[in-house]
């Protein structure tokens, strides 16, 4: 009988064994009764005793994570050498004013004030750190050390032991670029405001006046004074509407900036006219607040996309900084930077490739899971291509350069989707669209309004109601309202673990304009699966599982990893008894146990070493490739003894994720680089019709796939769902490309959405948020428009004097920022599931 | 002559003294990252490290 392994039931949390370090449940196989402390990992139980070991254990105190957050410690046990070469610390490293060194750091597994906290107090851990400086919002770390006392490579461990994985910040140019820009934005943002209330002053003096007289001096400076603070308010912090007016009108395009820079520019001028010939209505105070809160909403909605930009050189964060190069029969450790082509590097078991390449050396499986999504290794050998971001497994490789950088396999395809989000056509907002008509119309009825006083009031009488018009026409509200609610939508969203780049993709997911519901492509390995390899099921003599397990200890191979994990534990074994170890790369291994030959490995292997096979585990064995998983034969004196089979194991709850988005009217299909069978078993076992679900596929067929799907009109948006570079090109092209958590650096810049938990999941909510979006959007649309019609009104009549408009006009933005606001308050319905 | 006609200029004048402290100290950095200085301030009572200086980076 075949029996399945349980994985740790979800439900019961509480009594299940947390991780001492991370909050995370452990794995059964891993739970070890006799010791103090559980961990669910090795990167945990490191970071435990690294901060244990520095008298930091406030740490724990200060964590507030909640259970959407845990995260195992990732070290990646690396070695920094590279770090202390000059090369490296010429490139990366400054130097301070009494000659200690500092460098910007981006680490990853930065989670919350905890995490500051604890890679604040470096200088307590390691002696010679000065000072560290880490900013929440955008992981970087600013590291000061004195050369004489400490390396950088130990400080680069101990970051790494501690679970924050160190990268060297190599955007620096583009990450001063935007903060240079932002601090432009707020720069503005404070000048219009102070220029907004001082203008203010001056008005509520001149109100007063109007209604209890006022000294014509008096008046006179202050009508002087309020025309050079609006004159300067339009000019300095309000250019921007008019250049970006300017800019719209040459390209033919509308844009809610060209009403604004209509009403502000004839604000100004009418009441600069009026200034000089001392009679007559002035509106600068008017026009200033109204320049101040627009800024306001541009730049609320500027900073909820800074997460969104802090993209890290895409192709030298996927491979290794360092690498070992052979030069003269010696092997140096380097920087990757230096790698030309033609020289040999040394490739160990665990690492990755820093290049494209040719093994000239040795024999190994490798990961190509980057490139390729496959989960199952490949034998590299004498003459095999390896690729830069791939893992070398099990052997030691030399490998012959051939290819750097952005020539690299990996560095093209980083490439292709640069070019994808260049390409893509930026979309017209729903508010710029607005824009054009109300030019029109606002036009029109001030042309209707000047002739009609025109012929009862006479002149004077017309352009002052008519300027009053244009004023309060001015779409002030509307110009507040869009980014409002995008960025309090963009907050509620990261709020819930889903980061969107921009609101043009809410407004995408509900285009009104195509059909509702498209194509969801989605990736397979890691998206709808987990990734990794997991046992589904054994059949056979179970006194065996714990020599299997004994015997897999050692090896790299994913399938050895996943029978370890799942076989451990189960009774001790004395590792001591084992002898005669070999392991076959690729196939399997064999070793001398005290009940005999134990071989365990792959079908061929079996068959190589003319192992006979019973005929009930004949049966599993044909089962388990009806079902499209891996098997591994277990064979004692040669004669099998037991049949696992191994499979990438769908996530919780993606079929019922699934299923609500095929109601809602989605048609999903898989594009996988996995093996046929392996793609059509994950396609029957969520119900995708078995052509939607296409296998094989490298990155670029992904790509022309996503392409074909947008390229059509008829259909609804495509949506692309994946996590590994091999999707990032896709993703880029995709009308809405979503990441998920665990997704490497590429595909999260090339996203338009970013989910920090795995699996679909999310996709539901984010639907939902989009709709409630652009619900709220409308109507605060509809809001902002009754105000313009309502003062447009009154303008019509004459009654609109600069009192009435400097009242309207808060107004109408005071109620648009409160229904803003208020639409958190109808909660996004966050959609049920069984995912951890 | 109206004591007004003092006020108003001094009153502007003072309104460009604190803006352009503001715009000092937007471009020396300070408002670039808002977040995390108001995490540190729960840092203080829970170290046990003495008070030092911290070398001002000038890189």
């Amino acid at each position: 009988m075949t029996t399945l392994l349980d994985a740790p039931s979800e439900t019961d949390i509480d009594t299940a064994i947390v991780c001492d370090h991370c909050g995370l449940a452990v794995p059964e196989a891993l739970v070890d009764p006799i010791a103090d402390h559980q961990f669910c990992c090795g990167g945990c139980e490191v970071a435990y005793e690294t901060i244990h070991g520095c008298g930091l254990e406030a740490y724990y105190d200060f964590r507030k994570r909640t259970p959407a957050d845990r995260q195992a410690a990732k070290g990646a046990g690396k070695r920094y050498a590279a770090y202390d070469s000059d090369a490296f610390l010429s490139r990366n490293a400054g130097t301070t004013s009494n000659g200690c060194r500092s460098i910007d750091l981006r680490l990853e597994g930065v989670h919350c004030a905890a995490c500051v906290w604890l890679v604040e107090r470096m200088p307590t851990i390691v002696d010679g750190v000065i000072d560290t400086r880490l900013s929440l919002g955008t992981s970087r770390a600013r590291v000061v050390w004195d050369p004489q006392k400490a390396r950088l490579s130990e400080i680069a461990e101990t970051l790494d032991r501690l679970g924050y994985t160190p990268h060297p910040a190599r955007d620096k140019s583009a990450h001063s670029a935007r903060n240079r820009a932002e601090r432009t934005r707020l720069i503005h943002l404070a000048i219009a405001g102070a220029l907004a209330g001082n203008s203010m002053l001056m008005a509520v003096a001149l109100y007063a006046g109007a209604f209890e007289g006022i000294d014509l001096q008096h008046a006179t400076l202050f009508r002087w004074i309020s025309m050079v603070i609006g004159w300067l308010s339009l000019t300095w912090p309000g250019a921007t509407f008019f250049r970006s007016a300017w800019v719209a009108c040459r390209n033919k395009a509308a844009s809610l900036d060209q009403p604004i820079a209509l009403a502000l520019a004839v604000g100004a001028v009418a009441g600069t006219v009026n200034v000089v010939t001392g009679r007559g209505e002035i509106y600068f105070d008017s026009l200033s607040v109204l320049v101040f809160l627009l800024l306001v909403g541009r730049f609320l909605q500027a900073r909820q996309q800074r997460w969104a930009e802090e993209a890290v050189g895409l192709t030298l964060s996927m491979t290794p900084d360092s690498c070992r190069v052979v030069r003269d029969d010696q092997v140096i450790e380097e920087s990757s930077e230096g790698l030309e082509v033609g020289d040999t590097v040394e490739v160990r078991p665990g690492e990755l490739f820093p290049a494209d390449g040719t093994v000239l050396q040795g024999a190994s499986s490798v990961d190509q899971s980057l490139l390729t999504g496959e989960s199952r290794p490949v034998a590299a050998e004498n003459g095999t291509e390896v690729f830069a971001g791939s893992q070398n497994l099990t052997a030691t490789l030399r490998v012959s350069v051939s290819a750097t950088g952005e020539t690299t396999r990996v560095g093209k395809l980083v490439r292709l989707v640069e070019e994808g989000l260049a390409d893509k056509p930026p979309i017209v907002r729903f508010a710029d669209r607005i824009g054009g008509y109300f030019v029109v119309v606002v036009s029109v009825l001030a042309l209707v309004n000047f002739s009609w006083w025109v012929a009862t009031a006479g002149l004077s009488g017309a352009i002052e109601s008519t300027v009053a018009l244009l004023i309060v026409a001015c779409p002030c509200a509307l110009g507040l309202a869009t980014p409002l609610t995008m960025a309090v939508a963009i907050g509620r969203g990261s709020k819930r673990g889903m980061l969107i780049k921009s609101a043009a993709v809410l407004e995408k997911l509900t285009d009104a304009g195509r059909k509702q519901h498209g194509i969801l492509f989605l990736d397979k390995t890691g998206t709808l699966t987990t990734g990794r390899l997991q046992v589904e099921g054994y059949t056979g003599d179970p006194d065996l599982k714990p020599w299997i397990a004994a015997v897999e200890a050692k090896s790299n191979h994913p399938i050895a990893k996943a029978l370890f994990e799942a076989f451990t534990g189960a009774s001790t074994t004395d590792a001591a008894t084992i002898s005669d170890h070999t392991e076959q790369l690729g196939d399997g291994v064999v070793a001398t146990i005290p009940a005999g030959k134990l071989l365990v490995g792959s079908l061929r292997f079996a068959r190589q070493e003319q192992v006979t096979v019973p005929t009930y585990l004949q049966a599993a064995i044909d089962e388990g490739h009806r079902r499209g998983h891996s098997v591994v034969l277990a064979a004692l004196n040669g004669r099998g003894a037991g049949v696992m089979w191994l499979s990438d194991e769908l996530k919780p709850g993606t079929r019922e994720q699934l299923e609500l988005l095929t109601h809602a009217g989605w048609t999903p299909a898989i594009l996988s680089g996995d093996a046929a069978p392996a793609v059509q078993r994950v396609a029957a076992a969520l119900g995708i019709p078995a052509d939607s679900a296409m296998s094989d596929s490298t990155p670029e067929q992904k790509l022309l796939r996503v392409k074909s799907a947008t390229g059509d009109e008829q259909q609804g948006p495509a949506i692309m769902v994946g996590d590994g570079v091999n999707d990032a090109a896709a993703l880029a092209a995709a009308d809405v490309g979503v990441a998920v958590h665990g997704g490497v650096e590429a595909s999260l810049t090339a996203a338009d959405v970013y989910f920090s938990s795995p699996g679909i999941g999310k996709l539901n909510e984010l639907m939902a948020l989009a709709r409630t979006t652009m619900r709220t959007a409308r109507r605060n649309f509809a809001i902002s428009l009754a105000y313009n019609l309502t003062a447009v009104a009154l303008a019509a009549m004459g009654w609109v004097t600069p009192l009435v408009a400097a009242v309207i006009m808060p107004l109408s933005s005071l109620s648009v920022l409160i229904s803003a606001v208020a639409f958190g308050t109808t909660e996004v319905p966050a959609v049920a599931t069984n995912q951890k | 002559m109206s004591i007004v006609f003092v006020m108003a200029p001094v009153a502007l004048v003072l309104a460009t003294v604190a803006v352009a402290a503001f715009i000092w100290a937007a471009r020396d950095g300070q408002f670039d990252d808002t977040e995390t200085p108001a995490q540190r301030v729960l840092f203080d009572s829970m170290d046990e490290r003495p008070q030092d200086d911290s070398s001002r980076v000038q890189a």
